[in-house]
């Protein structure tokens, strides 16, 4: 776990930027709810890949940034992610074998996981409850996962993130 | 551990606000990302404006002038009908406020959660913007600051399910609330009795009560009334006035804080007919006033 095994941070970082970016760009009104969770994706692919650097701690930190810039609740995110890193965390071994499609399964299985601690908390809260459309980002993130998967993988191999 | 300490600032955000200055410190983090979101929007205004026409530019002009000879016109008026306003206040020993301090913030172009009616504004703290500040538009009450960072804060809107906002009826005083519905051209009015005098088209002002919002604002007009005889409320649902999903610009109101108008006009014109006056932000709140007093006296009778 020395310095010199670790490579390649920015990067990892700057998709995190871009996924936030991509969090709240304006999107034409029919569109806005079916914006796919950018943010949940790249982490569970930098959970799969990298599993020793980005994890839970990772996963808290831009949960509460998602927090932020969405104006939730403080830790709503934060808690989610944690949750779905931790999760991916434990079983990157298994997922990382699966064929692409069994893995854009599980990851809807985890983006759903997150949506529905994000429901909970908002009806706790006191906020009314969700139509069938709520659910579309984890089928669209689904649908976006190999696209994603590839193209994290391409960079990740082009700049060397270890 | 981090589940906890996210229920922990769950449950301190939601509760109690002594998270402020947190997430006020920590929107300077979220600040650059949102301004990146800005620029496409920011550097096409600025061709726009760079690259228009002489001629767009002088009609623009000439409509430009002609708006504001009207209102103008218009403000002439009102002047009159203020100090009109104030004198008789003098004279029932009330003090009435004017104007209030505005100032005018942009709307920036990035979205939130799409659940919640939200809108983040290029002005904050800096700007001396508070928590609970009132946002109007050119037509009506928008909704209120939520949180407010060092340069922008996110304020709420009036159809937010979260949202109730204290109104009265202009016509004839009834003061209600209006609860805001979650669909952005809506507002519920659940509590109006069923014998209660409202109908379609009535314009809804702000009452005042609550102190959060100056009176005399317009809100929304109502839109339909539905009696069910089955009900001891009727079901009345109203339009906001203000252009929730359209206004870019937006004005911050100040409601202790006023600037004098002085009047322009001396007092021969003061008993010009008043009828006409457009806006209906000071004439209003002050006419609507002795009505609601007689609401109030007849609200208990209702079963």
């Amino acid at each position: 776990m020395t310095l010199a095994r670790h490579r390649g941070g920015g990067v990892i970082l700057l998709t995190f930027v871009v996924a936030l970016l991509l969090t709240i760009v304006p999107l034409p009104e029919w569109a806005r709810y079916a914006r796919p969770d950018w943010v949940g994706l790249v982490l569970i692919y930098w959970c799969l890949a990298l599993p020793d650097r980005v994890g839970v701690i990772t996963g808290w930190f831009a949960g509460l940034l998602v927090d932020l810039v969405t104006g939730t609740i403080l830790g709503q995110h934060a808690l989610s992610l944690t949750i779905v890193a931790y999760l991916t965390q434990r079983l990157h071994q298994r997922i990382r074998l699966f064929p692409i499609l069994q893995q854009a399964f599980t990851v809807m299985i985890l983006l759903i996981l997150h949506q529905l601690l994000a429901l909970w908390i908002s009806r706790i809260i006191g906020r009314p409850g969700a139509p069938w459309y709520f659910w579309a980002p984890s089928l669209l993130g689904m649908l976006l996962w190999p696209v994603v998967f590839v193209m994290l993988r391409n960079m990740r191999h082009r700049f060397r993130v270890r | 551990m981090f589940v906890a300490l996210s229920t922990v600032l769950m449950v301190m955000d939601h509760k109690y606000d002594n998270l402020a200055s947190l997430r006020a410190g920590l929107s300077l983090i979220v600040y650059p990302l949102q301004q990146i979101i800005e620029l496409p929007g920011t550097v096409s205004d600025w061709f726009g404006e760079s690259l228009s026409t002489r001629r767009r530019l002088q009609e623009e002009n000439d409509s430009l002038r002609t708006q504001q000879l009207m209102q103008k016109v218009q403000m002439q008026k009102l002047a009159s009908l203020e100090s009109e306003n104030i004198r008789l206040r003098e004279l029932l020993d009330s003090s009435f406020e004017v104007g209030e301090k505005v100032l005018i913030a942009e709307l920036m172009s990035v979205n939130l959660d799409p659940y919640k009616h939200q809108i983040v504004v290029n002005k904050g703290e800096l700007h001396d913007i508070y928590p609970g500040q009132p946002l109007l538009d050119a037509k009506g009450v928008m909704g209120q600051i939520v949180h407010a960072g060092p340069y922008t804060s996110t304020a709420v809107l009036i159809t937010d399910t979260s949202h109730a906002i204290p109104v009265q009826v202009n016509r004839t005083g009834l003061r209600t609330i209006a609860l805001g519905s979650g669909t952005i051209n809506r507002l519920d009015l659940p509590y109006i009795p069923n014998n209660a005098d409202i109908r379609p088209g009535d314009l809804l002002i702000t009452s005042g009560l609550g102190g959060r919002f100056p009176p005399g604002y317009p809100v929304a007009t109502v839109q339909g009334v539905r009696h069910d005889p089955g009900q001891s409320f009727s079901q009345v649902v109203a339009t906001p006035m203000a252009e929730l999903n359209r206004s870019r610009e937006v004005l911050l109101v100040w409601p202790g804080i006023s600037t004098t108008l002085e009047p322009a006009v001396p007092a021969d014109a003061a008993n010009t007919p008043s009828i006409d006056v457009v806006t209906p932000d000071e004439t209003t709140g002050s006419g609507a006033e002795p009505p609601v007093d007689a609401s109030a006296a007849a609200e208990p009778e209702t079963p």
